[in-house]
């Protein structure tokens, strides 16, 4: 039994924008697995709910003509993971994904809930900052694009006003060409878990291997939002391919990130994470490129 | 033979299709919902309660505050009661209380038309309280000028026991001697249950009946009878298939609230259905417990004196009380042996955390990690191998435990010892996983571990047991006793098969328990049933098996002594004869013209022993040094249990055990903020319980030494697969990194820490 005031269902994007107007206190609700626990906790009892669950329209992954990825937020985790484009051009979100809750969760659960709830720890939301993903947002004026990173505002904030929708999750072509990525999840289990730290890291290798033509990392709860960290990216861009370089790429990922201590780690143990997990994200990306270390 | 095989559970299909009925399911569905509000303070008083905006809300039907409940205090734990005011379990609980102890604490309980108006309406329940200061630690709450709980208990001890076998303080004079000394520490853990606890309660004919998730349906109309102040007479308890309990349902925990509530809206069907986050705080936990372990041994690793302290948290109310680390405490005199001196001090101490109870070891968990680390511990620093010191100390084959009389029969601890062994591949394995250097390392760690069966002397063993012969040949069988998920009615099922001569599919066993109905029993607790239970089926179904041979006596004219039960028939030995089958006999005799009979027999079996069951877990992990994360890769379990009823059943058991035994090890704790004693983790996403993704194939193995003093050869498997998983691990990880991790769980924030002290990091 959940304790709600109303819920209304939208039809359309365009119809989930009236509602929203209309009920100017709604929340937005799509698979649930979030919005439905804080209602149980007490934080959103007695809310109004505009549900988008039922519009296909935001549901399923494809490429724009200029060979953008076109992600639709209520794609779920499982078919994200499962889902040929997405294998193809950026694997590692599929395998970012895959690391979310159990089996259930990642049947119910979308990557747009994932990433409009704002949490630090979400996993798919480091790989698209790594990824550098482009939120595309529709209001009653239309459609907007906004890069990830100022999409993300502050702790279970984003840059979405209360009548607009999340509408696709973009990553452009010269975004992953070339690239290939690796997430590594740190849990206290393998599953059912949210992270305590989590690191996406993606190269380009130059033809022969040997080089780091470009790397990028980006990391969960290592900060109150999902962040890269362009110190780190700055250390290693151009370098040669070495374990040197990587140790120096990982440590300088330090200079960045501003990890707290709460209950569920200590800042020095999640410092500590920060380090060693850009290292093991980067070395698995050379292997993956065909370079060797 | 029945006894022996791996039967289907008997409950198997009603629980894979659905048709089992748990207590909700059996819940009308027009119940009144009970919602409890919690202290959200760790110590204090009530000053006052404000419910005027609770009550308006739609659908509330009545509010009942600390101030309004009667003032019987009441015990909780699951023990049988003693008439001796002596051996009485400690009454110090009432249904709401004022004087909140603990973070969780009940103050208010709210009766509504829906969960929704219940909640709703606990949310805006305004508690005033003058707080008080609090304490969490036992040795903090010792101390002079600590917080106290209760008056009646001086520096929150709640009791301090001990033993000194020999002059310890001499002992420790004897040249030579090596000391080694460690403390050793367990956290808060929880049962974790599927099923939380749920009761529902109706007046009816004059009754209370009360349906609950518990695993002591008999104690548990007692508390209630107590707890109410009414006659036990006029409490009717039911207790139908439970979603597990592993001891936090052998507590009376909200069935009295529940029937008090009841009485307090006309006797309307009031249901109470505890929350997952109200399960980790407000029923009960596994006892924390520090020990401070001393040996003293001589350079070829004999142990000359030993010496335990422990103190256990109790948290707020005794519930199980001092039984846990008592219990402990008998564990470490008999598992080792001192060639001069053994001696214990423990205490249980009240603090302002969640109460603890009974939970799946009662106490040996905790003692045996503390116990198993320091031997190891012991060995290393003499250099001596692990195993040698263990098998050089350990329990004799013939000692006697002058207390218990419980016997050690067999050489039981070094036939699981080599089973492991041989499993694990040890003698290669410890000697490769020396002195290993790198990030990833791996290593072998082993633990035996002491445990006993049942609860006699310090406590009642009865059970009774009531089987009725149908027309069919078939019997009803009742106990006491009870299924809580471990196959209980399977193994009775086969024991009344076994010993009457007839097939599974002849016997009926009524599963559920209902105070008015079912003979007396205690329950599901102390791995007590199948040995204990196994007495009353033995002994009733050879005085069921009597009658029926006398009644097959007057119909065939052959004498009883010549006759018995093979498979359904009577048989006449001499002969061979089939003389008339169960069905024909059963169906003669309630219908006869000439002596009708109905064929029944009901008996009570009280058992004055005891058992030893012992065994051990081998572990073999891989420690990942820079992420601070240990992975498990290989554990096995080998008890002696005795003579397995069903081999697949036990193995199961097992699997469970070792399970909680990895959680425990590795990842388990309740985390309590120190500036508030609010529990920070008490739900099961921030509670790390393992999940099937952190466990490796779980090897279960036995040694089948027939136990002499029970009705079928078994004893003790219920809690022990719990016990030695995490000392394993533990020694393991020691194996890989050479770091004595002595606090549990070995998780990464522990690894962290100690790794950072050691210079691994």
């Amino acid at each position: 039994m959940y304790d709600m005031k109303a819920l209304y269902e939208a039809t359309s994007v365009q119809h989930a924008i009236e509602l929203l107007k209309e009920h100017p206190e709604a929340k937005i609700i799509a698979g649930g697995s979030d919005v439905l626990i804080q209602m149980r906790e007490g934080r959103l009892a007695g809310i109004e709910l505009v549900s988008i669950y039922k519009i296909d329209e935001l549901r399923g992954i494809s490429m724009d003509d200029d060979g953008t990825l076109r992600i639709r937020p209520l794609t779920s985790f499982s078919h994200i993971t499962r889902d040929p484009l997405i294998q193809k051009h950026i694997n590692v979100l599929g395998e970012a994904v895959d690391k979310v809750g159990g089996p259930q969760i990642r049947n119910i659960g979308t990557i747009g809930g994932n990433t409009c709830n704002g949490v630090t720890s979400a996993d798919s939301a480091s790989t698209l900052h790594a990824w550098d993903a482009i939120m595309e947002i529709t209001g009653e004026n239309g459609v907007r694009r906004l890069p990830i990173r100022e999409f993300y505002v502050g702790p279970g904030r984003v840059a979405l006003a209360h009548d607009e929708l999340l509408t696709s999750i973009l990553i452009r072509k010269e975004s992953y060409e070339g690239y290939l990525g690796h997430y590594i999840k740190y849990a206290m289990r393998n599953a059912m878990d949210i992270a305590t730290t989590g690191c996406s890291v993606n190269c380009k290798l130059s033809a022969d291997k040997k080089v780091f033509e470009d790397v990028r990392i980006a990391y969960g709860v290592a900060g109150p939002v999902p962040m890269r960290t362009p110190s780190a990216e700055a250390a290693i861009r151009g370098k040669e391919v070495s374990m040197e370089n990587i140790e120096a790429f990982a440590k300088a990922a330090l200079q960045d990130v501003n990890p707290r201590t709460s209950w569920r780690a200590s800042k020095e143990f999640r410092l500590q994470l920060v380090e060693e997990l850009a290292k093991r994200a980067l070395i698995e990306c050379v292997k993956l490129s065909g370079g060797t270390i | 033979m029945i006894v022996g095989k791996s039967v289907k559970r008997v409950d198997a299909f009603d629980k894979v299709t659905g048709r089992a009925l748990y207590t909700d399911d059996m819940a009308d569905k027009s119940a009144l919902i009970a919602k409890i509000v919690h202290s959200t303070v760790a110590h204090g008083y009530v000053k006052s309660v404000d419910i005027s905006e609770a009550e308006k809300v739609e659908g509330v039907v009545k509010i009942v505050t600390c101030f309004d409940v009667p003032k019987f205090k009441f015990p909780t734990a699951g023990h049988p009661w003693s008439t001796d005011p002596h051996h009485q379990d400690v009454s110090d609980r009432l249904l709401l209380t004022e004087h909140v102890r603990f973070y969780g604490d009940d103050v208010v309980a709210i009766v509504a038309e829906n969960e929704i108006a219940a909640t709703q309406a606990a949310r805006l329940v305004k508690v005033e309280y003058e707080e008080l200061p609090f304490v969490l630690d036992p040795l903090e709450s010792m101390k002079d000028g600590a917080p106290q709980l209760f008056e009646d208990y001086p520096n929150n001890i709640l009791n301090h026991t001990g033993y000194e076998d020999g002059n310890y303080e001499e002992a420790i004079k004897d040249p030579g001697l090596i000391k080694i000394e460690g403390w050793y520490e367990t956290p808060i853990v929880q049962h974790c249950h599927i099923e939380n606890h749920i009761c529902y309660a109706k007046e009816e004919a004059g009754k209370i009946v009360v349906v609950s998730s518990t695993q002591i349906p008999h104690i548990v109309r007692r508390v209630i009878g107590q707890a109410l102040g009414i006659p036990w007479g006029r409490v009717r308890v039911i207790k139908p298939y439970i979603g597990g309990g592993f001891g936090n349902k052998q507590d009376a925990l909200y069935e009295p609230l529940c029937a008090y509530l009841s009485t307090q809206v006309g006797g309307r069907l009031v249901k109470l259905d505890v929350s997952r986050e109200e399960t980790f705080v407000s029923n009960r936990v596994r006892h924390p417990i520090k020990f401070h372990l001393t040996t003293y041994a001589r350079e070829d690793g004999t142990f000359v004196a030993r010496r335990m302290e422990g103190f256990s948290n109790q948290g707020a109310y005794t519930s199980h009380g001092h039984g846990i680390v008592a219990k402990g405490a008998t564990g470490f005199r008999q598992l080792y042996q001192s060639e001069l001196a053994t001696k214990a001090d423990v205490y249980t101490v009240f603090t302002n955390c969640p109460v603890a109870g009974a939970m799946r070891g009662y106490g040996i968990p905790q003692a045996m990690f503390a116990l198993e680390s320091h031997i190891e511990d012991c060995a290393k620093a003499l250099g001596l191998d692990p195993m040698a010191i263990r098998t050089k100390n350990m329990m004799p084959v013939g000692f006697v435990d002058g207390f218990s009389k419980n016997e050690n029969y067999f050489d039981s601890l070094n036939q699981v010892i080599e089973k492991g062994k041989k499993y694990i591949d040890w003698d290669r394995k410890f000697a490769e996983y020396q002195n290993q250097t790198g990030p990833i390392r791996r290593g072998v760690g082993m633990a035996i571990f002491w445990y006993n069966t049942a609860v006699w002397p310090i406590s009642l063993e009865s059970c009774s047991c009531r089987m009725v012969l149908n027309q069919d040949g078939s019997i009803q069988l009742q106990l006491g006793e009870t299924e809580i998920g471990q196959g209980a009615d399977t193994v009775f099922s086969q024991m009344a098969a076994e010993t009457l001569g007839i097939g599974m599919d002849k016997v009926h066993i009524i599963s559920t328990q209902d105070t008015d109905l079912t003979p007396y029993g205690t329950g599901a607790y102390a791995s007590r049933q199948t040995y204990i239970g196994g007495f009353a089926i033995k002994q009733t179904a050879l005085i069921l098996k009597d009658k029926i041979l006398e009644y097959a006596h007057y119909l065939c004219r052959m004498p009883k002594f010549d006759l018995d039960i093979i498979d359904g028939n009577v048989v006449h030995l001499t002969t061979k004869r089939t003389l008339i089958s169960l069905e024909e006999l059963a169906t003669t005799a309630l219908y006869s013209l000439e002596r009708s009979e109905h064929i029944t027999a009901e008996s009570t079996y009280q058992c004055k022993s005891n058992a030893f069951s012992l065994g051990c877990a081998f572990a073999e992990v891989e420690v990942d040094i820079p992420l601070c994360k240990v992975k498990l890769l290989n554990l096995i379990n080998v008890h002696d249990c005795g003579q397995l009823i069903n081999p697949q059943l036990a193995e199961a058991q097992v699997h469970g055990g070792m399970s909680m035994a990895i959680g425990f090890g590795l990842s388990e704790q309740l985390l309590l903020d120190p500036k508030t004693g609010r529990p920070l983790n008490n739900n099961l996403l921030d509670y790390k319980l393992s999940t099937t993704m952190d466990h490796p194939h779980l090897e279960a193995q036995f040694v089948e030494n027939f136990e002499p003093t029970s009705a079928y050869g078994t004893k003790a498997l219920g809690e022990p697969p719990a016990v030695p998983g995490a000392p394993a691990i533990r020694n393991a990880v020691l194996n890989a990194t050479g770091v004595a991790i002595n606090k549990l769980p070995l998780n990464p924030h522990n690894l962290f820490a100690r790794f950072k002290e050691e210079g691994l990091l």
